[in-house]
């Protein structure tokens, strides 16, 4: 019998706006020592369906509108609040997406690893640190006995993902539910972590239900997928014939969007729009002598035509790089040349000028548009501005620009909330078209966006770069994408330039250690046979 | 791109609705607000035309009538001199309800510039014109009003100015935090990288984003601006008689209480009423502007 036998589970929520079903009749389940992948994207009511279950969905207004949760013979959704909370922790513990949030900030690690030990199991204090330190050490800490009395903040990213994963099997569940455990981590950190709950799977014969955006992380460690959509599961399957014979329509398009092969090396002729030369962009933070060196001494060119890909894990100054070429962050020195003119000495009028020339997409299309502005006003904004063209040619001129970016024409007068992620982000790309530019600074243009928007938006900037005649710096920190898009590849790292040369140059044959591990941790998305 | 189907564009384009049009549908569906919309509305409508409505003039005495509680003739009753309590009543709405608008127009307008100069510019701008907002905080603010009416003598333009310089000082604080979290924002950055001036970024970026909080923060200043022109009418410091406002009625209401009590009970039930009615609008406003719980 399986461990959990999920069974035709409905849920929705009750809003001011009317009812929406989030999840309609989902069955699934998790055998003892296997993992099983749930694969959906937002709003697929992938999470939902987890949380549901535990009766952490909020009611209202979440309900609950049927089905049956069966974990070791009980049903879940039949068991009182209290007889609820003796599971949650015990039998099932959870890992989050952000171990940012999820530590207390007030508390040290060892106080909150045993504080589920003490209430659930009633175990004394020196047990139970004894059994924290020893879990520690078993979820890859260095020296676990100082760790126990540190507080969060001393910790990176990985590492308290770490501490979540031994606080999650403190109490040795015989289920741990991980919701996106490695969407907030950079890749070399994910592939440590995916490898991580893997092995403690194995060894610990617990079985493992694992919520994931992305098809190719789950690829190699589940042992069971299900695909959502729209609150509906589509399929399931085990992975190595969901990837060689995906029946449903939506799976294959799941699949088709994975980034994948490499852009046509095209000989783009070596003639520079843009020399950086010793750039460093240092912070000054306040109460510290020390300054941040957020890039340090870079110089590179970027030839006319070309698509510059830039990666990096987060802090590695990449995204500072990008904003410094543009003025946006402030240089503390070396210079910028754009066709021969210094962009860091520029001031007032003539700096406007340039910023004509010179134009950014940004990582998150929710926070990128100004709510209050219609589309009309969003592109009619730097149209005006910069006398691209009169009042009278207006309209024409923004119907142009949405017709481009592949925005229906009838949207014109709506506000930002009422669009997609998807859409949000051709409102971003048609803005900074708007003003004709010559270079166009691309910062993590895809990473928020579902992985079948996320194909489509790159097509767009694709063909856009190509019809508007575009030099393009993209950063990320996604190899796949890099792959896909790009010309020329840097690699960056604490704020230097630790790598460039052509995408093929740098993915067959990497010269710096790091990258090789950067491409060592890409997910590979295929399963060995 | 030809003129016909650029005016096509136009004539097909669905209207998006704003988040002031859901606002607004959500505020029309919160009993209470509309309620405190509406007597709001009302007090504001019966202060304009009072001149004009009143039943008796608020100055003549009739001293043999003394003070009489509610009768046909006087509705409300009269006070000791013999005057007309609705009349009273009417005429003190006046002014406290302009002491009120006023005093708050006044301090939203300094507040909310001062305030997104200083959180817009940041660093040295930034650290002056708040410390600036430091001292004036710690000044005693009695003192303070007590000084001006002593220097300017007792008038009510005075009182509306000395009013609103006190109460801009939490504007400016509200809206400098808004200012400094929407300048993090992308948006912002990407008007700076279209190259627009800051004083436009913050009128058409900045301003418009931040005016939820404070139109909240504003149907809050308003009431408790109201309570500090009682407050200091009480104390002998606002309104001078014959004028008269709500405070000032319930001063004297509250010496004869005992004997009375419609001169308190009434001129106190206007103020509550109006205070009540503003505190629903702002608690309707606040749910109103929430963004979270527009649709999606």
């Amino acid at each position: 019998m399986a461990l959990l036998e999920v069974d035709n589970l409905a849920v929705s929520f009750v809003t001011r706006n009317g009812t929406h079903q989030a999840v309609k009749g989902v069955s699934f389940s998790v055998e003892e020592q296997q993992i099983t992948a749930i694969i959906g994207e937002s709003g697929s009511g992938k999470s939902v369906s987890c949380y549901a279950m535990l009766g952490l969905v909020p009611s209202p207004p979440g309900r609950i509108d049927g089905g049956t949760a069966l974990f070791d013979g009980r049903d879940l959704l039949a068991l009182s609040e209290s007889e609820l909370r003796e599971i949650r922790g015990r039998d099932i513990a959870m890992i989050f997406q952000d171990p940012m949030t999820c530590l207390n900030p007030f508390m040290t690690i060892g106080e909150q690893l045993i504080e589920p030990l003490m209430v659930h199991k009633a175990t004394s204090r020196v047990q139970a640190k004894a059994r924290a330190i020893e879990l520690l050490e078993e979820v890859g800490i260095r020296s676990p006995a100082s760790t126990f009395n540190s507080y969060p903040h001393e910790f990176s990213g990985g590492m308290r993902q770490r501490v979540m994963i031994a606080m999650a099997l403190i109490n040795e569940p015989r289920l741990l539910i991980a919701d996106e455990p490695t969407t907030a981590l950079d890749v070399t950190i994910q592939a440590q972590i995916l490898e991580l709950i893997a092995e403690l799977q194995r060894k610990r014969n617990i079985g493992v239900l694992f919520i994931s955006h992305d098809l190719a992380v789950v690829a190699d460690i589940a042992d069971q997928i299900v695909v959502m959509e729209q609150g509906e599961m589509v399929e399931r399957g085990h992975p190595q014939q969901l990837f060689n014979n995906p029946q449903h329509p939506y799976t294959r398009k799941l699949l088709d969007a994975i980034p994948s092969g490499q852009r046509e090396a095209e000989r783009v002729s070596p003639n520079a729009l843009i020399t950086v030369k010793g750039l460093r962009t240092w912070f000054h933070p306040q109460g510290s002598d020390e300054p941040v060196k957020a890039v340090d001494d870079v110089s590179l060119d970027i030839y006319r035509g070309e698509v510059l890909g830039l990666v990096g894990e987060s802090g590695s100054g990449k995204s500072t790089l990008g904003r410094s070429l543009l003025r946006l962050a402030p240089v503390t020195e070396g210079s910028v040349h754009f066709d021969d003119t210094d962009v860091t000495a520029l001031e007032g009028n003539p700096l406007k000028n340039f910023r004509r020339r010179m134009q950014m997409i940004f990582q998150d299309p929710f926070a990128s548009l100004n709510p209050r502005m219609t589309v009309y006003d969003t592109l009619a904004e730097p149209l005006l501005l910069h006398g691209i063209c009169d009042r009278k040619g207006l309209d024409g001129a923004i119907a142009k620009l949405m017709d481009d970016v592949g925005l229906a024409r009838h949207f014109i007068r709506k506000y930002p909330h009422e669009f997609s992620g998807g859409q949000r982000q051709r409102i971003a790309i048609g803005r900074a078209l708007a003003t004709k530019p010559e270079f166009i600074v691309a910062d993590e243009p895809v990473s928020a966006l579902d992985v079948t928007i996320q194909a489509q938006i790159l097509d767009l900037l694709e063909a856009l770069g190509g019809e508007y005649g575009l030099t393009m710096l993209f950063v990320s920190h996604d190899m796949a994408v890099i792959r896909r898009i790009a010309d020329r590849v840097l690699v960056m790292y604490r704020g230097k330039l630790i790598e460039s040369g052509t995408t093929e140059a740098v993915f067959e044959n990497p010269q710096a250690d790091y990258t090789r591990s950067l491409l060592a941790s890409i997910p590979s998305g295929h399963i060995a046979a | 791109m030809t003129t016909t189907s650029a005016t096509d564009l136009l004539a097909n384009a669905e209207q998006g609705s704003s988040l002031w049009q859901d606002a607004w549908l959500r505020l029309r569906k919160n009993k209470l607000a509309v309620f405190g919309g509406a007597v709001l509305l009302f007090m504001i409508v019966i202060a304009l035309l009072t001149p004009w409505i009143a039943p008796y003039s608020y100055e003549t005495q009739n001293l043999d009538l003394g003070a009489t509680p509610p009768s046909a003739a006087h509705w409300l009753g009269t006070d000791i001199f013999g005057r007309d309590v609705l009349t009273q009543i009417m005429y003190g709405g006046r002014i406290s309800l302009a002491v009120g608008f006023i005093a708050t127009a006044v301090a939203l307008l300094i507040g909310v510039t001062w305030g997104a100069i200083a959180g817009y510019v940041g660093g040295r701008v930034d650290a002056i014109m708040m410390r600036l907002v430091d001292i004036l905080y710690a000044l005693p603010f009695m003192i303070f009003i007590v000084l001006l009416m002593v220097v300017f003598g007792r008038n009510i333009l005075l009182l509306f100015l000395a009013i609103g310089a006190v109460e801009w000082l939490t504007m400016a604080r509200i809206m400098r935090s808004q200012v400094q979290s929407l300048r993090q924002q992308e948006f912002v950055e990407a008007a700076v990288s279209l190259g627009l001036s800051p004083a436009t970024i913050i009128r058409r970026h900045v301003v418009p984003n931040a005016l939820g909080p404070i139109i909240v923060y504003t149907t809050l200043t308003i009431p408790s601006v109201m309570l500090l022109e009682a407050f200091l009418s009480f104390l002998g410091l606002g309104i001078q008689p014959p004028a008269t406002s709500w405070g000032l009625l319930i001063s004297y209401g509250a010496e004869t209480m005992e004997e009375y009590p419609w001169l308190l009970i009434f001129p106190g039930s206007a103020l509550t009423l109006t205070l009540f009615s503003l505190n629903f609008l702002g608690d309707g406003l606040r749910d109103a502007l929430d963004v979270r719980g527009s649709k999606d």
